[in-house]
């Protein structure tokens, strides 16, 4: 039995950098532990010695000359930026 | 106007076309019509008449020099997940709000460089998340279908809810849609359309917003399987743009329509007899297995042992994946920015993404940050990797024997709203027979078999070999031919 707490939840957003409600928290503990304790069942199955699987398509990456091929798009890149400024992307403050 | 122009399929509209009995402008303006008288259904969340006519008169012009293409002059939707330049882009989500690309997205970049034409872009589940339509920022989308003298309204299926309304509801010839876990296959069950994924790397994801990139393929929903043919093979082709778009030749689809599967060997996975299936679902399979008798093919049963764990393997591969491909939107770059007073940086990425990212998005990207996180990385993550290959090992030894998989789309037909919505794993049930194909990579179609007692579409789904296309295509020309599904839904929308 999968057993996420609150506790757990806070740290999961935190690592997602999603807010979550204090009070959302708990059911979230709740919808969460139902889905684990359903994957839960892929622990019945042997899978020793079996390699994992991340791509069905198993070409290798291809080579191409190393030149330049692309770019100059400075204003295409900052086009949807909510705040670009000088030509970068603007953020709140980050050093005090 | 003669007959009504958005009640014609892709292959005769390009044929007429061709004949100069109507022109693309005829066609587009009937179409721009139905969409406009579509609202309530909710299919369209940008509607491009502007863009529609431009494109038609061009098409026009193509027709009468003699050098039109497989798509020339035809009016398409498409699911907002695919970047259009210029033309709102979302995924449906709050979080790209305002995204206007500056780029085109391969696929529909083909469809255009084939002369099609753009009505609109089309409702989804939020960031294709979701088996019902009901995440979308924009709200559900209605299925075009009643149940039988009812006037309650259903749910289209998801996540390319708007992609099969449109087409279903005479609103467009034909759509663009993406398959992750079934988003193409089960809404087009719940719609009376045709739906085709192809084999993972034969659409480009270029320009595609990002779900589970392992999964994630484009294909397209039509009213038929011909039409499918016609728009898979404008849609797809190799893209240097895609790491995973793979270099072999997209055959010619249409041409694999011959309605001859004399001989062939089709496998019934006896793992997809559901116990608790509806009878009516029991009951559609059984005549699909007979029309393939009748039609000359060789039934054989089959075993796909590990079917019963695809559901959670892809519970956890594609939350992974969709919490590593979602961590973009941050704020910074597009869409949208909310700081809280006097907040600083992380507070600026807390509050947008709080705030940007619907329910069923922010519960996958937890189960995916969770499953990938230090400690539980091998024992989820990991072990869901190595379970996806024994389910694609059960599809390679299957096919040593058959050519071709015939099993049900959904365990359902169509549900109310709201029926699902508050129950994830209930949701998540919808795509037991699609997810496993997906894992796998393989292609796999939703043809319209058959209507429920109550009156509401039932798919059949045929599975393939890997970039064995054209076989799915031949088979399900053939239960389409034998089906004759010719019910339509009342057009009580417009």
């Amino acid at each position: 039995m999968s057993n996420i707490d609150k506790a757990t939840v806070a740290k999961i957003a935190r690592l997602a950098r999603i807010k979550i409600e204090e009070d959302k928290l708990e059911p979230l503990a709740g919808e969460l532990n139902n889905i684990l304790d359903w994957v839960e069942q892929l622990s019945e199955v042997n899978t020793d010695n079996i390699e994992p699987m991340s791509s069905v398509v198993d070409a290798k990456l291809r080579w191409r000359e190393d030149t330049v091929d692309d770019g100059d798009k400075q204003d295409s890149v900052l086009k949807n930026a909510p705040n670009a400024e000088y030509g970068f992307f603007a953020v709140p403050k980050v050093i005090e | 106007m003669m007959t009504d122009l958005t009640k014609l399929k892709i292959a005769d509209a390009r044929d007429l076309l061709k004949k100069g009995e109507f022109t693309s402008r005829e066609l587009t303006e009937a179409h721009i019509a139905a969409v406009e008288a579509s609202g309530t259904l909710n299919a369209y969340i940008e509607k491009t008449p502007d863009i529609a006519l431009a494109q038609a008169d061009a098409a026009d012009a193509v027709i009468r020099a003699g050098g039109s293409k497989s798509m020339t002059g035809i009016p398409v939707g498409i699911k907002d997940l695919f970047a259009t330049k210029g033309v709102h882009t979302q995924a449906c989500s709050h979080i790209l709000d305002g995204f206007k690309p500056e780029y085109e997205s391969s696929v529909t970049q083909n469809l255009w460089d084939d002369g099609a034409v753009m009505l609109g872009k089309l409702n989804m589940d939020e960031f294709a998340m979701g088996s019902s339509n009901e995440t979308s920022y924009y709200g559900a989308v209605k299925n075009p279908w009643r149940a039988e003298g009812s006037n309650n309204n259903y749910v289209p299926g998801g996540s390319s809810g708007g992609s099969v309304a449109s087409v279903a509801g005479y609103a467009a010839m034909g759509a663009t849609a993406s398959d992750t876990g079934g988003s193409i296959r089960q809404p087009a069950a719940f719609t009376g359309t045709f739906g085709m994924k192809p084999t993972y790397g034969r659409c480009s994801r270029y320009g595609m917003v990002a779900f589970a990139s392992s999964l994630d393929q484009a294909g397209p929903i039509t009213r038929d399987v011909r039409d499918g043919a016609i728009m898979l093979g404008s849609m797809a082709g190799y893209d240097v743009k895609d790491s995973t778009s793979v270099d072999i030749p997209v055959p010619n689809f249409e041409a694999a329509l011959t309605g001859d599967i004399r001989g062939m060997k089709i496998g019934i996975p006896q793992e997809y007899h559901l116990a608790g299936m509806p009878g009516e679902i029991e009951a559609l399979w059984h005549k699909g297995i007979e029309w393939m008798k009748a039609a000359g093919a060789e039934v054989v049963d089959i075993n796909l042992p590990h079917t019963r764990y695809a559901l959670p393997t892809y519970y956890i591969v594609a939350p992974a994946e969709a919490s590593s491909n979602l961590a973009r939107y941050d704020g910074v770059k597009y869409g949208l920015r909310n700081v809280p007073d006097g907040g600083n940086l992380d507070d600026m990425y807390y509050t947008t993404r709080g705030e940007g990212f619907g329910e069923e998005v922010k519960r996958r990207i937890m189960i995916g940050t969770y499953v990938l996180s230090a400690g539980y990385y091998d024992a989820y993550y990991l072990k869901a990797q190595k379970v996806r290959r024994l389910i694609a090992d059960d599809f390679k030894r299957a096919f040593e024997k058959v050519d071709a998989i015939l099993t049900p789309t959904a365990p359902s037909a169509a549900f109310a709203f709201g029926e699902k919505s508050n129950d994830p794993l209930a949701m998540y049930l919808n795509d037991v027979f699609t997810v496993p194909a997906s894992l796998a990579g393989l292609p796999g179609s939703s043809v319209p078999a058959g209507l429920s007692e109550n009156g509401l579409p039932l798919g059949l789904q045929v599975l393939g070999k890997a970039w064995d296309e054209e076989t799915v295509f031949r088979v399900s020309g053939v239960i389409e031919e034998a089906a004759a599904f010719s019910a339509q839904p009342e057009m009580w929308w417009r």
